[in-house]
């Protein structure tokens, strides 16, 4: 094939991303489990890439847990996201960027079902403005939080404190990337590189010095599956589902994990844990587990923020190998203090991961 | 269009005894009384809705989007307690459904309770032991006014979330889970939130492999 037809070909895998003034969607799991995330992301935005980004209180959950555990229907999920983009609308923003995949996965379904069924897109108009005499625009772009940070990966890479580079050795570190199932096996042309190619984040290991694992398992699903782990009875679909990954990535010695979706990053962070509690069984180096970041603790990081204020002591697997290994300054002693230094206890050993 | 590789690629055929091909050949086939059986059955809701389906399948169709379309009829003629997995749709709806409409969030820090999630590990518990230092300490607005992480969210914004869910029928749909399952609580003269929640939260008769 000549390089204008695989140019041409590649191009289908790339989208628009807005160049600045986003609207900023909060994730339920993102925040409970990785708050420092979510404030790493708009600190870069504002005060590493002067970007314009609006956090508006009055935005709710946009239900997508709910609506696929089934017990919201399209109609509501559909209203509660055209308030969405009213508020949106009323501030004078175009940009839409969920920080939750589930929540990119739906707003992509929501827009493109009003897309071919107009007259759905009216029926929800009406609901909206029933139910709080709002309106709204649609979104002129609609793009994850990662798809930002992957376009400004080389800008990123120009201010980077750190590398994604071995200090001890030289060596490249190896990365897995998990970009989540509603990122792009719905609408693979919504995703950078689509199902098949996921690029967002392998994107930004290569930018920061970094290299990429591909895997046999790299599109198999974390497990979340909804109703598989929120209900107690079903998770041994969940932790089935994300042992599958860790077997198939283990023998690339991986260094870190980084994922899309806040529930993938969860998921591999907690998993890692009760696979070892049920089978004594650990993935990472000399007893340890494989560090797993979200994309934002991953750019902080490389950005050089203090490890403890984006919230890496609320992972299970310890993150001080990969830390090491990039050559990053820490203070252990701080791991578990308040933000006024007091002592709050530590957290229980487990039997088996080293931490 | 029967060719499986809808089946071949589903997390869930692998867990569970599940055939996503299966249930998209009997909807097609158009036979009220197995479809019916469908409904009732636990097979319905093995499906994690991750929709690996979508990519794979040659022809574009979702078994998946089939799935919540079945479960959607299903809960609306309460044939969802028909069958233990179904049954745990009063789970979802008071665990998650309650979370939305009380705080605004699918989920919440304090509805992760250690008790209920071993599988969350001992830094878990020591997050849930002190939320306010952690949450502090990582930039969160934790239950305050105002944005950021884990705000409360304000009364007017609630109210609309509210209404919203009474206008398009998401109120009325989670009444019925509710008292289709507050039936069955009835006949088991169990409690609908204490015991019957935790029978549906936690029990596994170990037959759906």
């Amino acid at each position: 094939m000549n390089l204008e037809g695989k140019q041409q070909i590649w191009k289908d895998y790339q989208k628009e991303i807005a160049d600045d003034r986003y609207f900023y969607a909060r994730s339920c799991i993102r925040q409970t489990f990785f708050p420092g995330s979510e404030w790493a992301y708009l600190d870069i935005m504002k005060n590493k890439l002067a970007k314009d980004v609006i956090d508006d209180p009055r935005h709710t959950t946009c239900t997508g847990i709910g609506y696929h555990s089934d017990i919201v229907p399209a109609e509501t999920i559909m209203t509660v996201v055209a308030r969405h983009f009213a508020l949106m609308t009323e501030a004078g923003y175009e940009n839409m960027t969920p920080s939750c995949i589930t929540s990119f996965g739906i707003y992509t379904e929501i827009l493109e079902t009003w897309h071919h069924h107009p007259e759905v897109e009216e029926k929800i108009r009406e609901f909206l403005w029933k139910a709080t005499k709002r309106e709204f625009k649609k979104p002129r772009n609609l793009a994850h939080t990662s798809d930002i940070i992957y376009k400004f990966r080389n800008e990123i890479a120009a201010q980077a404190k750190y590398k994604l580079v071995d200090v001890h050795t030289g060596r490249p570190l190896r990365g897995v990337d998990h970009i989540g199932c509603h990122y792009s096996k719905m609408f693979p042309t919504k995703g950078i590189g689509g199902a098949e190619f996921p690029a967002v984040l392998s994107g930004m290991i290569y930018a920061w010095g970094g290299d990429v694992i591909d895997y046999p398992e790299r599109r198999h699903c974390c497990g979340f599956g909804f109703r598989q782990y929120l209900v107690m009875a079903n998770r041994g679909y969940s932790v089935a589902n994300s042992k599958k990954k860790f077997e198939s990535m283990q023998p690339y010695e991986p260094d870190f994990i980084v994922a899309n979706c806040p529930g993938c990053a969860m998921f591999m962070d907690k998993w890692q844990y009760t696979i070892s509690e049920m089978e004594g069984t650990t993935y990472g180096q000399d007893g340890y587990g494989i560090p797993v970041l979200t994309y934002e603790e991953l750019t902080a990081l490389v950005l050089g923020y203090d490890p403890w204020e984006i919230g890496l002591q609320m992972h299970q697997v310890s993150v001080e190998p990969l830390l090491d290994k990039m050559g990053i300054s820490y203070n252990p002693e701080a791991k578990f203090k308040n933000i006024r230094g007091e002592d709050i206890g530590v957290p229980k050993c487990p039997t088996y991961l080293r931490v | 269009m029967n060719c499986g590789v809808c089946t071949a690629i589903c997390p869930a055929a692998e867990f569970y005894n599940y055939d996503p091909r299966v249930i998209v050949e009997t909807v097609q086939r158009g036979n009220e009384e197995e479809i019916e059986e469908l409904l009732k059955s636990d097979t319905i809701w093995y499906c994690g809705e991750c929709m690996s389906c979508k990519t794979r399948c040659p022809r574009c169709n979702t078994p998946g989007l089939v799935i919540m379309a079945l479960r959607k009829i299903s809960q609306e003629l309460g044939y969802f307690v028909y069958s233990e997995k179904g049954r745990q749709q009063y789970a979802l709806k008071h665990v998650i459904g309650e979370s939305i409409l009380k705080r605004g969030y699918c989920v919440t820090p304090d509805l992760v309770k250690p008790e209920m999630h071993p599988e969350q590990g001992p830094v878990w518990e020591w997050i849930y032991e002190h939320l306010d230092d952690v949450y502090e300490r990582t930039h969160s607005n934790y239950r305050q006014p105002g944005a950021g992480a884990l705000r409360e969210v304000d009364s007017e914004s609630m109210d609309e979330l509210r209404k919203i869910f009474d206008v398009t029928g998401g109120t009325e749909f989670l009444e019925k889970i509710d008292s289709c399952s507050q039936h069955v609580a009835d006949k088991e003269k169990i409690d609908l939130e204490e015991a019957y929640f935790l029978k549906t939260y936690m029990e596994n008769s170990g037959r759906h492999q």
